[in-house]
């Protein structure tokens, strides 16, 4: 009972990392029906970015915000010079672009920062927290983790649904062409979407690295599954992100506490899960039922 | 349709085979064995530039097929001793019924969901190989000796040889797969992939044909893997990350999707790329954190450019310019001729009823649900 508490607990901690990926790529997608195949890459440099930040300053705040408005900056420069280019071009090309940014930003991190593993720090204690003489599984770091990601989701629901530029941009996901004759600047709108995507990308690369270590490819692993969750929760919802990454962080958990051989066996488990929704529902968990177009 | 008779592209193919003959002749080892390591690639990326282009459905775990056909091969080499023709044909059959189980899923999904599905599948069943490390022996993987015939003499290079049957493989799977989409088959992969509805009301049984799209490819990317098995002389799950699946979808985009010709200039660029920038950087005398990243970042860089500067690709980019020497009243041959570049529908090749259902006048002018991209 002790060790499914505690497998549950530390699931849910990196399920919330899964869940700010799977939000990053949802935010981009519901604007321009393109999947970011760079957030992962994205979000290691702006992780670098804060690395060398807090050893210069010596504080990890200072790096912490750093890393968040380099995701800001770095989501608002790709969008600008090479995602929009290729908006009128073949689908398949902005993907291609993206899968571009990504082999350039792992290079680029490698000629700025050296390919070595370099280990993060944590604003709080790893060391597990403990009710009584059980211990939880989890420690404060996780605690700060998953409330870190959580008032960053909160924030973003607020402003999407409350604020009047929350407003234009699910206009401008939901119908462009008409949110573009309202008066709505869609183009500036989706870069504002990217830029949104980069922070919430940079939070989950500050977030995780502590536990991956960092170095040019460390988060490839976090995006597939961040990618993962946004498949199981469905592409177009930001709710079905956040369960879809919930839900993938606890099972991946339980596959690697419970099952003998465990974490050899994540990945596959992670694919059985994955197979299961799809097959039921092949648009993710949280889609609207729809009839495709002809 | 005279440009894609049998006899043509037979032509084509013994062509390009003595080209490879004379160069793996005049050349040395190390080139020997980049054309062995091209001749590898072409066929998995020949299957998925049919997937991806012709059927419509995009594949980033192709890269599990190859190492579906490059373990075959190895323990079939390693255990029972078969010739390596032998290991070709069970790899190719066992990557072919892989693709007919993922076939079956992957017909009822689309776009994102394929694509996160297929990457799923690329990342996962590499792991097969910690889980069962008695039979496929973990991180070290599988060696495999393989040596050229004893009557080339004993001093005949290895690599020649191993870029002789490479060559041979992929010339004959690309000449397989030409026929094929030019069969009826092949118009059924382009008829779903313009227009599900038309083409079933057309009596083209839409599931099984997007299926097949996907054992043809699987097969394909089966033989790549044996291949690989042989020319690199290891088999281990390294080989198989999620960095191979991504660069085989590249490199069918880079060339040009949905073409044979472009299967080869893509597989060109991801091999010689980098090694060629990697000669620059070291020739400069750069230090080799920054010389073995620079391959890299101009790699991802050249990715972003060709496709902003030639959308549709190194073949569409040829086909392009071949017409401002041949002059307008080849245009119209050419673009028909020219395989389909990109996965919407185009004018030329769309079925009848796609314009009639474009022509719906209750058709809005810009649906919530837009035709995504993976």
């Amino acid at each position: 009972m002790v060790e499914f508490l505690q497998f549950t607990l530390s699931g849910i901690s990196f399920g919330m990392i899964y869940a700010a990926v799977a939000l990053s790529l949802v935010l981009i997608w519901r604007g321009t029906r393109l999947l970011n195949y760079a957030q992962g890459g994205m979000a290691m440099f702006t992780t670098y970015v804060a690395i060398e930040v807090i050893y210069r300053t010596g504080n990890y705040w200072t790096g912490f915000v750093s890393a968040l408005a380099a995701g800001v900056v770095l989501g608002v420069v790709c969008q600008l010079t090479v995602i929009r280019p290729t908006m009128n071009k073949p689908p398949l090309n902005a993907v291609i672009v993206t899968i571009g940014l990504l082999i350039l930003i792992e290079g680029l991190a490698g000629i700025f920062f050296g390919g070595q593993y370099r280990s993060f720090p944590t604003a709080f204690s790893q060391a597990g927290l403990k009710i009584g003489r059980t211990p939880l599984g989890v420690s404060r770091y996780d605690v700060f983790v998953a409330a870190a990601v959580l008032v960053t989701t909160l924030a973003l629901a607020v402003a999407f649904r409350y604020t009047s530029a929350g407003l234009r941009m699910r206009a401008a996901a939901f119908n462009a062409t008409i949110a573009r004759l309202s008066g709505i600047r869609v183009a500036r709108v989706l870069t504002v979407g990217w830029a949104l995507a980069g922070l919430l990308g940079a939070l989950a690369g500050v977030l995780v690295s502590p536990s991956t270590f960092l170095y040019p490819n460390s988060m490839d692993t976090i995006f597939v599954f961040g990618f993962t969750a946004a498949v199981i929760g469905g592409l177009d919802s930001p709710a079905g992100a956040v369960v879809g990454g919930l839900l993938l962080g606890v099972a991946l958990s339980y596959a690697g506490g419970y099952l003998h051989s465990g974490s050899n066996l994540v990945p596959l488990v992670a694919l059985g899960i994955l197979v299961v929704v799809l097959m039921v529902r092949p648009d993710g968990l949280f889609s609207a039922t729809q009839v495709r177009r002809v | 349709m005279t440009m894609q008779t049998l006899p043509r592209r037979l032509g084509v193919a013994v062509l390009t085979a003595v080209i490879v003959w004379i160069l793996s002749v005049r050349l040395d080892t190390f080139r020997d064995y980049q054309i062995a390591e091209i001749a590898v690639y072409v066929p998995a990326v020949a299957g998925l530039t049919v997937l991806t282009g012709l059927s419509g459905q995009i594949s980033l775990g192709n890269g599990a097929f190859m190492a579906i056909g490059a373990y075959t091969t190895a323990l079939l080499l390693l255990h029972l001793n078969w010739p390596f023709i032998a290991t070709l044909v069970a790899a190719a059959a066992l990557a072919a019924a892989a693709g007919g189980i993922v076939g079956v899923a992957a017909a009822r999904l689309r776009g994102p969901y394929l694509a996160g599905a297929t990457l799923m599948l690329g990342v996962a069943l590499p792991s097969l190989a910690f889980a069962y490390q008695g039979i496929f022996g973990a991180d070290q993987g599988l060696s495999v000796t393989f040596t050229a015939p004893a009557f080339l003499g004993a001093s005949f290079p290895l690599t020649r040889w191993q870029a002789w049957v490479s060559t041979a493989v992929a010339l004959v799977t690309l000449v397989l797969l030409a026929n094929l989409c030019y069969s009826r088959i092949g118009r059924n992969w382009r008829a779903v992939r313009d227009d599900e509805v038309a083409a079933a009301l057309d009596g083209v049984n839409v599931a099984v044909t997007r299926i097949l799209a996907f054992v043809v490819s699987a097969v394909s990317a089966g033989l790549a893997g044996s291949l690989l098995a042989i020319v690199t002389s290891l088999v281990a799950p390294g080989a198989f990350t999620i960095t191979l699946s991504i660069a085989l979808l590249t490199a069918a985009v880079i060339g040009g999707l949905g073409s044979l010709p472009g299967a080869l200039w893509g597989s060109l660029l991801i091999v010689l790329v980098p090694t060629y920038v990697t000669d620059v950087a070291t020739s400069h005398g750069l230090s080799s954190s920054v010389g073995s990243n620079i391959p890299i970042a101009a790699y991802g860089a050249i990715l972003i450019l060709v496709m902003l500067v030639f959308p549709q690709g190194i073949q569409g980019g040829l086909v392009r310019l071949l017409r401002l020497f041949t002059g307008p009243d080849q245009k119209t041959r050419s673009s028909r001729d020219a395989p389909a570049p990109h996965v919407t529908p185009s004018a030329s090749e769309a079925p009848a009823g796609q314009h009639a259902l474009l022509a719906r006048g209750d058709d809005p002018p810009e649906p919530p649900e837009k035709e995504g991209t993976p």
